[in-house]
């Protein structure tokens, strides 16, 4: 995107904003349109589209590049690991999600509209661990989870476990990764939805409450349903990445002295596919799974939740 | 951490408190209420304080342990201080890793993340304009992709990603890292939203009037006025890059070449305290791990301090009351 042509001085007319009859083929805007969003375009061919394309074509074909159709889906579908993979992936988002809705608007409700000094530093307190994102917070986490070094080894040892290994036993995991998820992610959650409770009008609130509703009242009946769309967005959101699980499993399956399996994720599943039998076809059938299920999340929020109604 | 420990220090009528009308009205009631209020101000506090003990203690922790021996960190109180030798040991056997190689992982990972945000800001910041402000054929299948794409989660690209790479020849090389790093279609987002919300379209064709080309159009006049959403872009793709795992770890086969989040992940499995087997010639304890992963987000720690403000504004641009 160094140079560009400079395009003619055209005279333009008519109104903008519409893709109406005033916008000829010649008209600059067209042409400089698409000139502008060329370089992007290329990115997203090539990271995007083709990526994706890719993906389907392997998961339908063979290694002498026959097709195959639903063959491999049926080969990785049979895998004995496939259904644990998913099963965790499905109880750990039960969990995480249900956690996630009643805590992040819970505390949104508590830290509205009362004592705003305090309110907005318990905010940025909140948000800050989002700043270890990925392989610092798994690590930071697995310190904590062992009852040995923990600063909260007390409480650990309080549920009985005495060692890193009892505390991260396969049962354990889905609860565990959610108080990491839950760490890291939360506070920007929990400032989203403060937002959006701001923008309910004082008014109405005002009315609801000289109509005699208290705080769980206005909460329940007023500022929950003005919520919903937020809450749909997150957990939709919530659910695409949740469904997406890596670096948690991949890194306390390393620590767990083998207690854990390295294909606890589908995620994770689809790695050793690739890189440990050398099956592509596999595992392009596995990520398309899950592009498919990313996709369906994608498109719930871009059609349904409205969120996005700009255009 | 004394934040929550003075709700009495709010000037604020609470809303769960009677109103100062209410206790005159209704007389007797006043006491139950009052009791009530104070009953609820407690409950708000130890709430808050609890999730406030969860979202900070661990990161005090963290901060205090590149202070300590690893055997004053099992023994001593969780939240003393060691000294600031400590972190100077520390630092050392962290160094004597594999050669230094964490300070190689910190470039690198400066390089890919830098690298890419050079490329996502050229290739995002006239998308968005061209989205939000031209009008040319495509334009609804574009807006409509990118948003499907940027709300996917990316974790599912990285396989096919990588055979792609592969198939090309640069699986391995730190494009295969840069490139798939630099398609921000988040960026692009929040660029045609910025755009299509603040400039108004007459500005546009008093410019063309006055014989203004569609790209003096662009730099003279769009650009001046989008500082904003270049830095909102820039952090974004900054912390997102810096710290993204999938993605290299897939495609980089040598230690030399990772970033520091791949880097994080090897010093974990050869340290000896999850380890026994493999932690054999190194220091690696959790003094140096806690260091590793201080020195990992401070980048991400910074540019997010400095830009705490503008971006909660940015981020909540049009979801704020007026």
């Amino acid at each position: 995107m160094t140079t560009l042509p400079a395009s003619a001085p055209g005279h333009r007319s008519g109104a903008r904003g519409t893709d109406g009859p005033a916008h000829r083929a010649g008209d600059p805007s067209r042409r400089m349109g698409a000139v502008f969003v060329s370089g992007y375009v290329v990115l997203l061919l090539a990271f995007g589209v083709l990526p994706t394309v890719y993906a389907v074509w392997l998961s339908i074909s063979n290694s002498r590049g026959q097709l195959v159709g639903l063959g491999n889906f049926i080969r990785t579908f049979a895998d004995y690991r496939f259904l644990s993979a998913f099963g965790h992936v499905l109880l750990y988002l039960v969990i995480w999600l249900g956690t996630l809705m009643g805590l992040v608007v819970g505390l949104a409700l508590m830290l509205h509209g009362r004592m705003r000094r305090t309110s907005a530093a318990l905010r940025f307190l909140y948000y800050i661990p989002g700043a270890l994102a990925g392989v610092a917070s798994v690590l930071l986490w697995l310190i904590m989870l062992d009852p040995a070094a923990s600063p909260a080894g007390w409480l650990l040892r309080a549920f009985g476990w005495e060692t890193l290994a009892q505390v991260i036993a396969p049962d354990h995991l889905p609860a565990l990764f959610t108080v990491i998820a839950f760490w890291t992610g939360a506070g920007g959650w929990i400032v989203i939805m403060y937002a959006a409770l701001n923008n309910i009008p004082d008014e109405v609130l005002e009315a609801a409450r000289i109509d005699g509703a208290g705080v769980v009242q206005t909460a329940l009946r007023i500022q929950l349903p003005l919520l919903r769309k937020w809450i749909a967005y997150m957990l939709i959101l919530a659910f695409a990445a949740g469904t997406q699980l890596f670096v948690e499993p991949q890194l306390v399956s390393t620590v767990s002295w083998g207690m854990i399996s390295d294909s606890w994720s589908p995620n994770q599943l689809s790695y050793l596919y690739a890189f440990q039998a050398g099956d592509f076809h596999g595992a392009a059938a596995l990520a398309v799974n899950l592009m498919v299920v990313g996709l369906a999340c994608a498109s719930v929020v871009v059609f349904r939740a409205g969120l996005f109604e700009r255009d | 951490m004394h934040i929550v420990d003075s709700p009495a220090g709010s000037t604020r009528p609470a809303a769960t408190g009677p109103s100062p009308a209410a206790p005159r009205r209704r007389g007797g009631a006043s006491t139950g209420l009052r009791t009530r209020a104070a009953a609820a101000r407690l409950l708000w506090t130890l709430v808050t304080g609890a999730f406030l003990v969860f979202f900070a203690l661990p990161v005090v922790w963290l901060l205090l342990a590149p202070t300590k021996t690893d055997g004053q960190i099992i023994r001593d109180d969780p939240f003393s201080f060691g000294s600031l030798d400590g972190v100077v040991t520390a630092w050392r056997n962290l160094y004597s890793f594999q050669d230094g190689v964490i300070v190689s992982w910190l470039e690198n990972s400066a390089v890919y993340a830098f690298g890419a945000l050079l490329i996502t800001l050229v290739t995002s910041i006239p998308a968005g304009y061209g989205l939000a402000l031209t009008r040319f054929a495509g334009r609804r299948l574009l807006l409509t992709t990118t948003l499907l794409v940027m709300i996917m989660p990316n974790v599912a690209l990285v396989l096919p990603l990588y055979l792609e790479m592969e198939a090309v020849g640069l699986a391995g090389t730190i494009w295969s890292v840069i490139l798939p790093f630099s398609f921000f279609p988040f960026g692009v987002y929040l660029t045609y939203i910025y755009f299509s919300s603040t400039i108004p379209q007459d500005l546009l064709s008093a410019a063309r009037l006055d014989g203004c080309s569609e790209w003096r159009v662009f730099t003279s006049i769009a650009l001046p006025l989008s500082r904003p959403i270049v830095a909102l872009v820039a952090f974004f793709s900054f912390v997102g890059n810096w710290n993204n795992f999938f993605l290299p770890f897939v495609m980089l086969p040598d230690s030399a070449q990772y970033p520091v989040q791949v880097g994080l992940n090897n010093l974990l499995t050869s340290s000896a305290v999850f380890n026994t087997s493999s932690g054999v010639g190194n220091q690696i304890m959790r003094p140096e791990l806690a260091l590793a992963t201080i020195v990992t987000v401070i980048p991400v720690l910074l540019v997010f301090l400095f830009s705490q403000r503008a971006l909660v504004s940015g981020m909540l641009a049009g979801a704020t009351k007026n």
